[in-house]
């Protein structure tokens, strides 16, 4: 028995020029919100983007982009619908509101299946909204994917820091191009900057807290408005260098 | 036409098998279908006959279709995936991906959605038969 899915994710991948993986140890640090923005602002400065939400438990890009009323279309494969300019890929296409209890081998399934049907064409970046931690989601992702480069966002607490850490040290030691680290929903002074540095990683700038935010779910135009998103264009020098 | 990518997946992995085993001449591929997926049967083989290469082109093709075995993690509970207990929709959303069927069937016995597919999931090669070099 033989699963014939994987020799063809690199053909799907092939016109894709670079795959940032927006990922954390930690939940709840704002990978979505960063993966989202940073698509969206992606898109306005004229590059082709696709995003792709691989929190298939708790998928949330949806919900920060307002996808309503599109589904993929078929053209020998799966197309991702464009929303706001993106090419928008989710599990909620086909799981909609329902709860989707998935262990490893069921993520993985999925994700082997979206990454062998879907088409995506020719993009200058291929984002992926990561689950958190160092489970199933980034091993199938280091497993199937080739050349990703990851881009680790943190809070400004310890807690997050230090599962942040444990995903460096993996990473490192598999030789994983890390963009480097940026810290998000930052109240004051803190030490990322420093413990990045120790670690031998690039401090990509802090995000500040922004309650807008919230205000502006499913409003891509009032969220590209806010603080929150200012502060993540300064991290584009860094990702499209 | 989604068939038409799990065809392209198919003949890609067979080539590569061939390359590998040093297979001369393919003489029959036997592909197993399973029934949770759906796969328009007809699209599907329209699909690998237009994609199937020189190499393969005397290649005798099968497509059988496997019943889809279900078996709870919670109570042990074993059973058939059965496709009249589901709407069109559901249906539509399983055939492009198999998994979200957590999201809609729970065991018969129980109730729960941590079930496994034990057989039967998506589309598989069951065997290459040729000559060797």
């Amino acid at each position: 028995m033989i699963d014939p899915r994987i020799s063809i994710i690199d053909e799907r991948l092939r016109r894709v020029s670079r795959i940032l993986a927006i990922s954390s140890g930690k939940g709840g640090v704002g990978k979505s919100l960063l993966a989202s923005t940073l698509s969206l602002i992606l898109v306005k400065k004229g590059y082709r983007v696709g995003l792709f939400d691989l929190d298939f438990t708790s998928p949330s890009t949806h919900l920060i982009l307002g996808v309503k009323g599109v589904q993929p279309t078929e053209d020998k494969g799966i197309v991702p619908p464009l929303v706001h300019g993106l090419k928008y890929m989710s599990i909620i296409y086909y799981s909609s509101e329902y709860a989707t209890p998935l262990r490893g081998v069921d993520f993985s399934n999925a994700f082997i299946e979206l990454l062998s049907v879907t088409n995506w064409g020719e993009l200058d970046f291929l984002i992926l909204d990561m689950p958190p931690g160092i489970g199933d989601a980034t091993l199938d992702l280091l497993r199937l994917i080739k050349n990703p480069r990851f881009l680790i966002v943190t809070t400004s607490s310890p807690l997050a820091f230090e599962t942040v850490k444990k995903l460096i040290g993996m990473l490192r030691e598999l030789d994983v191009p890390i963009v480097g680290v940026a810290e998000n929903m930052r109240t004051g002074s803190s030490s990322i900057q420093q413990e990045s540095r120790k670690l031998n990683v690039r401090f990509l700038g802090g995000i500040s807290y922004d309650p807008k935010v919230e205000e502006n779910l499913s409003n891509v135009d009032g969220l590209l408005k806010t603080v929150f998103a200012k502060e993540v264009e300064k991290l584009l020098k860094h990702i499209t260098e | 036409m989604h068939e038409w990518a799990l065809a392209e997946s198919v003949v890609k992995t067979i080539l590569k098998i061939v390359e590998e085993k040093g297979i001369k001449k393919v003489t029959e591929i036997k592909i197993k279908i399973g029934e949770m997926q759906q796969v328009e049967h007809e699209i599907f083989r329209t699909a690998l006959v237009q994609l199937k290469p020189d190499e393969l082109k005397d290649a005798e093709l099968i497509i059988e279709i496997a019943e889809t075995e279900l078996k709870c993690r919670a109570c042990g509970f074993k059973w058939l995936f059965q496709k009249k207990e589901l709407g069109e929709d559901v249906l539509e959303a399983i055939h492009f991906l198999p998994e979200v069927s957590h999201a809609y069937v729970k065991c018969p016995k129980c109730g729960s959605p941590d079930f496994e597919i034990t057989g039967g999931r998506g589309v598989w090669i069951e065997s290459i038969r040729g000559e060797e070099a």
